[in-house]
């Protein structure tokens, strides 16, 4: 073949797809920015959703490794006909003396009932339990006081107690700025401590914790813990699970049970809670609507412009040029909604996280899926508008 | 020698009931460096005749050469790249690209070309100052005259230098000052080469060109480069300018 035969063939440059593409929006502004506007609120829902839920849950994460993993909670029961086992009296003793136990914890189940005074009629507790516990509870369960101090020896053997942050709250207490007591049974008791919260062990949020052997003294208290707490040398964790209950319970170990309440947590970290998903869902939903309104624009664009398409027609372009021209500007319409909408998103993540003390966690799965997500929406919006654009016969769309 | 453009036998039918014929039996060969005024009454079928000269409509039957080459059955895509190298589109509505300068409007004539930016953007310059629109550069259209606007538009069809350029009644929407802006500058580039055919309805106008073809029913009714005893329309020869 010579040169001379060649037909002369029509093509336009990758870079003038883009400018070509770029040029009806840059015309219209104001239009553009409406057309992009449904986009960028479904992704900045999306990635601010994402954002936020990554930022907080690893806040928990953080949280849960700073409250130990290596917390332990021994209680009664699993067994077959279980229901009213007891741990031996001496379990907290043999506990502690496993090796890799550094520290041991002994809850006891007082039989009594709690009330913010003498006033407040049999029955109506609040909920609110009472409990008699060591006095190394604190310290096993990294525990922190919110108000006033612990159990120590001194005070233990007298009717003093300290007071979980649920239970405050049901009895009334604020603060101990003012000598303060609740009344166990018929027994006038001093608050001398107010607990913050023990997010490994929530149990005892809701309880009034007094000495064991004012327990002993005043009320009505088995011999029997109810729960034995205990920290573990890291790295021993899951042999000291395994050995605690032929330990606690030689004769039944299979009606001790052990359990790691950090696992709890770090499932709840781990689940998507039922919020995110509901937002994931409406920006989803937002993101179609903003992908029906491009094609929306796209298909007016395209019976406005005929005058445009058929110029480009008579200036050589091909059905196909015109197809790109009109893919690549719902394409990016759609981006620019998705740029918009990642930044946005990613604002609110910081702004928000920032302001709860958390460490900001942009997921890039996010960042990246709100960018492809834009383009394909732009992709599929723009196909329809830009296939009748290319079937525009030249003479019909000069007639404008 | 090949002739710029050649019609032979062309007919165009417009489905109906019944079916409109706006060409019947067109034969005519407009050679390189003519430039020729096709008139007729409205609805003669002057549009009609330049769309399927400029390949931008496909004739019923017959042949449609540009620059030697037949058309007639070649696929959308090849006469795209016809249209692209060899001929230059007039029209009387202008289009140029609102919100797009002078500069970039006529630019667009080099665009599906394959050229790039910086070059496309040098020789609408020159093609601007050819017009007389040296001074208007970075106009847009809504900043200028009707009358420069039909400038930028020839200035356009000029741009990649064509085989020949077709206007379709380009002085219709302007004053009688503009149009006599317009044609002069028509004859202007004819006498430095360019071949161009213009439609108009203006019998003033055609008379002042060198060659008139005037159109009624969808036929040849005259053309003047024929002999002047021989029947319109009864032969393929064309004339000599
Ligand atoms: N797309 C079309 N469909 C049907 N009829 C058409 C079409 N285009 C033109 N015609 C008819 O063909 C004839 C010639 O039209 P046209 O070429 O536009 O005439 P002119 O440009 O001389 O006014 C007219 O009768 C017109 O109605
Ligand atoms: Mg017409």
């Amino acid at each position: 073949m010579t040169a001379v035969s060649t037909p002369p063939r029509s093509t336009l440059r990758p870079v003038d797809v883009l400018r070509v593409g770029a040029s009806g929006p840059l015309a219209r502004r104001m239009r553009t920015l409406l057309s992009a506007l449904g986009i960028s609120i479904g992704i900045a829902a999306m990635v601010g959703v994402l954002g936020l839920s990554e930022s907080s849950r690893s806040a928990l994460l953080d949280e849960i490794a700073s409250l130990g993993t290596n917390l332990l909670t021994v209680e009664a029961g699993g067994g077959f006909g279980a229901g009213d086992s007891e741990l031996p009296d001496s379990a907290t003793g043999t506990i502690g003396r496993i090796a890799t136990v550094n520290e041991v914890s002994g809850v006891w189940d007082v039989d009594a009932d709690v009330y913010r005074n003498e006033f407040i009629p049999e029955g109506e507790t609040g909920s609110v339990r009472v409990v008699a516990a060591d006095e190394s509870l604190l310290a096993t369960l990294n525990g922190t006081m919110a108000d006033g101090r612990y159990l120590d020896e001194a005070t233990s053997a007298y009717p003093n107690a300290v007071v979980g942050s649920v239970a405050a709250e049901r009895l009334g207490i604020r603060n101990l700025d003012q000598p303060t007591y609740v009344q166990i049974d018929d027994q006038l008791v001093e608050v001398i401590g107010l607990l913050d919260e023990f997010p490994l062990a929530a149990d005892l949020d809701r309880a009034v914790i007094i000495g064991t052997n004012a327990a002993q003294e005043f009320f009505d208290a088995g011999d029997a813990p109810a729960v034995v707490y205990a920290r573990v040398v890291d790295g021993a964790i899951d042999e000291t699970r395994d050995v605690i209950p032929a330990n606690t319970d030689p004769a039944n170990p299979e009606e001790v049970t052990v359990s790691r309440p950090s696992d709890a947590l770090e499932a709840q970290a781990a689940a998507d809670d039922a919020l995110t998903t509901l937002f994931l869902g409406l920006g989803a939903v937002a993101l179609l609507v903003g992908g029906v309104g491009i094609a929306n624009v796209m298909v007016i664009a395209v019976i406005e412009r005929r005058g445009e398409i058929g110029l480009r027609r008579a200036l050589g372009a091909t059905q196909a040029h015109i197809r790109r021209q009109f893919l690549t500007e719902a394409v990016l319409l759609s981006v620019l909604g998705g740029v918009a909408g990642v930044a946005i998103g990613a604002a609110a993540t910081v702004i928000y996280a920032t302001s709860q003390g958390w460490r900001v966690i942009l997921p890039t799965e996010a960042v990246i899926g709100g960018f492809a997500a834009a383009v394909l929406i732009g992709a599929i919006a723009g196909l329809y508008p830009a296939m009748r654009a290319a079937r525009l016969a030249p003479t019909e769309a000069l007639r404008g | 020698m090949t002739a710029a453009l050649e019609l032979q036998q062309v007919v165009k039918e417009f489905p109906g009931e019944p079916p409109v014929r706006a060409l019947d039996d067109v034969s005519v060969r407009i050679d390189h460096g003519e430039l020729v005024a096709v008139i007729g009454p409205s609805g003669s079928g002057k549009s009609t005749l330049l769309n399927v000269m400029g390949t931008l409509d496909r004739p019923t039957h017959g042949v449609v050469r540009v620059d030697g080459v037949d058309t007639a059955r070649q696929s959308d895509n090849e006469v795209a790249g016809v249209r692209s190298r060899k001929i230059g589109f007039v029209f009387q509505q202008f289009f140029l690209l609102e919100g797009m300068t002078a500069v970039d409007n006529v630019a667009n004539g080099l665009l599906y070309q394959g050229v790039s930016l910086a070059e496309r953007r040098d020789r609408s310059r020159e093609a601007l100052s050819r017009v007389g629109l040296g001074h208007r550069l970075g106009h847009t259209p809504n900043q200028m005259s009707g009358g420069e606007r039909q400038r930028v538009a020839v200035a356009r069809a000029l741009v990649h230098r064509p085989a020949f350029v077709l206007a379709d009644e380009p002085t219709g929407n302007l004053d009688s000052k503009s149009t006599g802006a317009v044609i002069d500058l028509i004859r202007e580039l004819n006498a430095e080469g360019t071949t161009i055919v213009v439609i108009t309805h203006d019998q003033a106008i055609a008379n002042s060109l060198p060659r008139q073809v005037s159109v009624l029913d969808g036929r040849i009714q005259s053309d003047s480069a024929l002999a002047v005893a021989s029947p319109a329309g009864s032969q393929l020869q064309a004339g000599q300018p």
